[in-house]
């Protein structure tokens, strides 16, 4: 078990959470290869298949965050490579606005991520969950119930850094 | 909350999730939520005691929603989806968590989150099912016309299986003439049967075929659709002749003074004629003029091939054509693309002269190539009195491809004995290790080893002609370590034969987007299952065949041609295909008409009806991708079996243990509107 108090104290017995939306074509498949292939990750994904990143609603990363994760994780097929065309291109505008508002609500725009991997990239899904728990476990809980103002105020782009 | 009665099975699946997830547990913890009327775990929940449980449990307990915690859904969702339906319940009411590969086979070093997160993972399943409405499988009648793409071995040999059931097929090549790589070679392995003498009747037949339409120096340009019903758009390249008129007689090829390197057929050794024919047992017969070297296309001179052509088919004006085509299932068979050995600067490809690639020594050793079979250096005279072969140019290497290429050692085993055969020469193989799978193979290996032919493990370092010691003048120095007696060696040949890789075509992604399937990390196609559906894809009616699915020999390319036409004549018997229902639907009463959705759509499937002032979705366009339903500003659109409310509730039901009570909440909560 990862002791991720000493990465921020402020996680005491609590372990990040993480929630992850997968496209069912690619990042899906890349995770289940990284099942099947027996590549250890870090338990702090939970992800929900949806057929596309294109159907992602930015109120669902809201609500994720709402109701307690510390992140969310959106991956889809690699741009160019979309089962659907461009749902990963909508993904990816949906996902920087949605960064910008998150910044001004005063939500560090690293806990909503955006990445590709493809049906054979289980490798790239592993490394990004595991790099996603690494900032994650800096930032320390969301705690957006009873902690509003974790990340410096927005910067003029609208955009905390 | 609503009402349902939900069974929720915890498989232990041998010891692959019971090693690692408490599954007693789990399957005690999950009896305790809400609306779970039954909670189980079993060995093994795919084998028909498993399945006959939950059907047992649908009838005698009236379960209205089943949840089974097994591997992924790609692999049994249908097969719980029909214990499902077996027993009365609509099989969209079934969801599937996966704690098999999101779980127990990632976090093996901690037992203890494994088994929480398999917890949540059931907890969002249940919630999930709780929001699932029954769906009936869009219906849609079968196209009996299939398309095949590629005329290798594979691809000929799924077009006659599939025609001559009596159904009609469209093979589609890229080149002037079907046969693919194996019309270049001479002799095949193990056997030493002649390439042509296997191949030609069979491309005969294909020709003659009533019920295949060829389509030769064409190409796929567009593909819509879905199983059973996909409309493909084939462009056919304007070939120059009429081949109503031509009948193949070759007074234009005899005529034309423009004559241009075949890198393609010849590889390289050869000269074709701008009007060409690839070579005398093409199929179909007629030449086409590339118009890239034809002196007319230049100057607007010449016009030899005109003036000669007896039947006066020669067209200099013909125009590209495009073939739109209503099909029902597709295969692909596209084949490879040679390893480029200039890629390995060390070995000196295309420096030093005398280095051959694998395709140059087989167009070499052919009796009808550039050299009428025999091996000759490149000055065209001389005989080699020693041949080093080079395996794995380009596999096996971390700077290249990591892959094993399958036939290049036996490939070079038969030239090996071709050399010898044909001229005494000692022959020297440099591998890593010798790969002799399958039939007959190693039986092969054990004549070479009897003939005489030198086996040196260890790959080569390099190839010069930088002399050091006497006896190296003037030749080709292999240099590499024997890893058996653990020394470096200098072995001066006349030639090198570099056993090049199979790489996926250079278009391979692209390919692989226009009919919507993916590839694998070197560039193959993906098949659905590695081991038990290597043949078909992610995409329904779109099957994969030979070596564009990875390197492989011809007895394996022909399996899987036939098994692609034994899958697509399974569904043509069936009459029609069940597609999933995963559509998206508009509320028309509630629908503004703003047409935000109008553009999102990538298949222009959303209409807008203007007397009502409203946008529908034509479900025979929509794939279900559901970027519609999530841009739709009034949220009046429904994107069916993962709409709004099963997500949300799959988040709330992930994320059960992280909640804290509502009083704490500070912010406003997003509500549908």
């Amino acid at each position: 078990m990862v002791d991720y108090k000493q990465l921020n104290p402020a996680w005491g017995d609590r372990a990040p959470v993480i929630i992850g939306f997968l496209c069912n074509w690619c990042s899906y498949r890349a995770a289940d290869l990284a099942g099947t292939s027996r590549f250890g990750y870090p338990a702090t994904l939970r992800d929900i298949r949806i057929m596309c990143t294109g159907r992602l609603d930015p109120a669902f990363v809201i609500k994720a965050l709402r109701e307690g994760a510390d992140g969310v994780l959106v991956m889809g097929c690699h741009p160019g490579q979309c089962h659907y065309e461009e749902g990963n291109y909508k993904a990816m505008r949906r996902v920087a606005l949605l960064q910008r508002t998150l910044a001004q609500l005063g939500v560090h725009p690293d806990r909503v991520q955006l990445a590709w991997a493809s049906a054979a990239q289980g490798t790239i899904f592993t490394e990004t969950v595991k790099e996603m728990t690494e900032k994650i476990a800096l930032l320390g809980p969301m705690r957006w119930r009873d902690n509003l103002e974790e990340v410096a105020p927005p910067t003029q782009e609208g955009v905390a850094t | 909350m609503s009402e349902e009665k939900i069974g929720v099975y915890v498989c232990h699946c041998g010891h692959n999730i019971a090693g690692t997830v408490n599954v007693e547990e789990v399957s005690e913890w999950a009896g305790h939520l809400p609306n779970v009327a039954v909670a189980k775990n079993y060995k093994f929940m795919c084998s028909s005691l498993g399945q006959e449980m939950v059907e047992e449990d649908i009838k005698q307990e009236g379960l209205t929603r089943v949840v089974v915690a097994a591997c992924s859904p790609h692999m049994h969702e249908p097969t719980f989806r029909g214990a499902c339906q077996r027993a009365g319940l609509n099989p969209y009411l079934f969801e599937m968590a996966n704690i098999r590969e999101h779980a127990s086979w990632v976090h093996q070093d901690d037992k203890e989150a494994a088994t929480e997160k398999a917890k949540a993972i059931i907890s969002g399943a249940v919630r999930r099912a709780e929001e699932l409405e029954p769906l009936e499988p869009f219906r849609a009648p079968i196209n009996e016309t299939t398309l095949v793409v590629g005329g290798g071995i594979a691809g000929i040999n799924a077009a006659l299986e599939i025609a001559n059931s009596g159904h009609k097929v469209i093979l589609v090549e890229r080149e002037p003439s079907i046969g693919g790589h194996m019309a270049q070679f001479d002799k095949t392995f193990p056997t030493l049967d002649c390439a042509a003498c296997i191949l030609t009747p069979k491309m005969f037949d294909v020709g003659n075929n009533p019920n295949i339409e060829l389509l030769t120096y064409s190409e796929v340009e567009q593909v819509d659709g879905f199983v059973g019903n996909f409309t493909v758009r084939i462009r056919k390249r304007a070939r120059m002749i009429d081949t109503g008129l031509c009948t193949g007689c070759g007074d234009c090829w005899e005529r034309c003074p423009a004559k241009v390197i075949d890198f393609v057929y010849e590889s390289g050794l050869g000269y074709r004629t701008a009007v060409y024919r690839p070579f005398p047992q093409a199929v179909p017969k007629y030449p086409v003029i590339d118009t890239e070297s034809c002196i007319y296309y230049k100057n607007g001179r010449c016009k030899a091939c005109e003036k000669f052509c007896p039947t006066g088919a020669i067209k200099f004006d013909q125009q590209d054509e495009v073939v739109v085509a209503n099909v029902g299932n597709i295969v692909l068979a596209t084949g490879y693309d040679l390893f480029d050995a200039r890629r390995i600067p060390a070995y000196g490809y295309g420096r030093l002269a005398n280095v051959f690639t694998s395709m140059e020594f087989e167009r070499m050793t052919n009796a009808s190539g550039p050299t009428n079979g025999k091996v000759l250096l490149r000055d065209g005279v001389t005989q080699p009195e020693s041949v080093a072969i080079i395996h794995c140019v380009g596999s096996r290497d971390k700077n290249t491809n990591i892959y094993c290429s399958a036939t290049c050692c036996m490939a070079a085993l038969k030239f090996a004995h071709l050399v010898k055969e044909k001229t005494h020469a000692q022959v020297y193989n440099f591998y890593i290790d010798m790969r002799t799978a399958f039939k007959d193979y190693e039986l092969f290996y054990n004549r070479l080893l009897e003939e005489g032919t030198h086996f040196i493990r260890g790959r080569a370092a390099e190839v010069t002609d930088a002399a050091r010691q006497p006896g190296e003048e003037g030749k080709l120095i292999v240099q590499a370590e024997d890893t058996l007696i653990g020394k470096q060696r200098r072995v001066p040949v006349d030639m090198v034969i570099l056993m090049v890789a199979m790489e996926p075509r250079a278009d391979a992604s692209e390919v692989a987007h226009r009919f919507g399937i993916g590839c694998s990390d070197a560039g193959f196609f993906t098949e659905r299952h590695p081991k038990l559906d290597p043949v078909a894809t992610m995409n329904e009616g779109i099957f994969i065949a030979g070596t564009c699915q990875g390197p492989k020999d011809i007895p394996a390319s022909v399996a899987q041609g036939e098994a692609t036409a034994a899958r697509v004549l399974s569904l043509i018997g069936k009459g029609e295909v069940q597609v999933e229902p995963v559509r998206a639907r508009i509320d028309e009463d509630r629908c503004s008409g703003c047409r935000i959705c109008n553009n999102l759509c990538p298949y222009g499937a959303i209409d807008f009806i203007a007397e009502k002032g409203v946008s529908r979705v034509n479900p025979a366009q929509c794939k279900g991708c559901g970027t519609c339903v999530a841009a739709c500003p009034s949220q009046v659109i429904t994107g069916q079996h993962y709409t709004y409310d099963s997500i949300m509730a799959q988040i709330e039901g992930l994320l059960y243990d992280q909640r804290t009570p509502d009083e704490h909440v500070r912010v406003l909560e997003m509500e549908p509107a």
